[in-house]
This record gives structure tokens, C-alpha cells and sequence, in this order.
């Protein structure tokens, strides 16, 4: 898992994760990229992360993904991060192709649900929490 | 002494408080008016392990985490 200020170098770290795997012998790489649109009159979002979860989290991934003979990998940004660049990238190497498509598939809805970020909207020069298009956590209203 | 911290959005800087179980927390944090709106859509950690019950107990030392809806990528 790699976090890093501000857009990500998305071509940068796919290479890296392939020559990483060049000689691990997986038949399939499926990569997932996310991309900030420019809609509603963003600039960009800027993004928090609280690490040692998020890390926790995904050393869960790396576990289940390991049992099926797969690797995952994700890059995340940290901070503010311009429309037409990216914030998220993710991979799942697998023997198969199956696999892989069915682990990104989970591993992605997973990480939209339960990884410890949250987004703000960049618009006129202020930092606008992304209320509307955030999810409680499993185990949310423990408090409440 | 129980360290409480706000995670995120919530924009409260961190507490101390004296409390022996989440329960106790849940009482204490209901009166702060900055922090009470977020609590019946926020998950908690204790010392960064996700916690799913309200009678947890806790320990002097403890760090208590307040995650509020979240949305990576």
C-alpha cells in the first residue's frame, strides 16, 4: 500500500508494480483506475487518511487475496489532488484471469466502504466535505 | 485517562476524558454539541482496532477513534 501527496504518477506506478511481478508468474494484471471528473464546478477534492486503519484494513485484502493465489495493490492520494488526475489506483495480480477480475471487483466496493478516507470538494477556494457522497463505516452509531 | 480523537471531517481537537467502558464515552460525548451530531454515523477504534459493541470496556492509556462516513478514491 503506498500513499503519496497529491496526484498520483499513475503510468510511474503501474510500471513499478509490473516490474515488481515481471517474474511472479501471474497470467492476469487487472489495474483499476480512478480519475477526478471536473463536474459540479470542482477544482479538485483533497483527501485525509488515517493510516495505521487503513493499513489494517488493507493487510486484510493481502490475506484473503493470498488464499486464492493473488496479490493486491493500491496507491492512494493524500491531500489535494487536481480534476483530470488521479487519486486511486489499484491492482490485483492472479494466476487466472477470473480471480483477478472478481477480486478487483470486491476488493474496490470494499475499499469505498470501509477504508478510513474522507473527501472533500475544492470549489472556490475552500475545502468542502463530501457529506452527501460518503458511507458509514461497518459498526457506524456505536456511539450513537 | 482515556485519549479521544476526531477523525476527519469532525474538526474537534482531541480529549481527554475518564471513562471505563464506550459507554460511558457515548454519556461524555452526547454533551459536547460539535461532536454529538457525528456519533450516530461515526465508527470507533480502540487503539486502532475497529470496535462493534458499546459495553467494550476500556483502560487507562487508551486512544479512541472517531471515523465518520467515509469515501476513498
Amino acid at each position: 500500500m503506498e500513499i503519496y501527496d497529491g496526484s498520483l504518477d499513475v503510468k510511474m506506478i503501474f510500471g513499478k508494480w509490473l516490474d515488481e511481478e515481471s517474474h511472479s508468474n501471474y497470467g492476469a494484471f487487472i489495474p483499476f483506475v480512478g480519475t477526478i471528473r471536473d463536474e459540479e464546478g470542482i477544482d479538485g477534492l483533497s483527501f485525509d487518511i488515517y493510516e495505521p486503519i487503513l493499513q489494517k484494513w488493507f493487510d486484510g485484502w493481502v490475506v484473503k487475496a493470498k488464499t486464492q493465489g493473488a496479490i493486491v495493490k493500491m496507491a492512494h492520494s493524500r491531500g489535494d489532488v487536481a480534476v483530470h488526475t488521479s487519486s486511486y489506483i489499484s491492482a490485483v495480480f492472479s494466476p487466472k484471469r477470473r480471480i483477478a477480475l472478481e477480486l478487483i471487483d470486491e476488493f474496490v466496493e470494499d475499499f469505498k466502504a470501509n477504508a478510513p478516507i474522507w473527501k472533500y470538494d475544492l470549489k472556490n477556494g475552500k475545502r468542502i466535505y463530501a457529506q452527501d457522497r460518503s458511507t458509514p463505516m461497518m459498526g457506524a452509531g456505536v456511539l450513537g | 485517562m482515556i485519549q479521544v480523537e476526531f477523525l476527519g471531517p469532525i474538526g474537534h481537537s482531541d480529549m481527554q476524558v475518564e471513562a471505563s467502558s464506550l459507554e460511558q464515552l457515548s454519556t461524555i460525548l452526547k454533551q459536547n454539541p460539535i461532536v454529538a451530531p457525528w456519533l450516530d454515523k461515526s465508527a470507533v477504534a480502540i487503539n486502532d482496532e475497529m470496535v462493534l459493541r458499546v459495553d467494550t470496556p476500556l483502560k487507562d492509556g487508551d486512544r479512541v477513534s472517531i471515523l465518520p462516513p467515509v469515501c476513498g478514491g
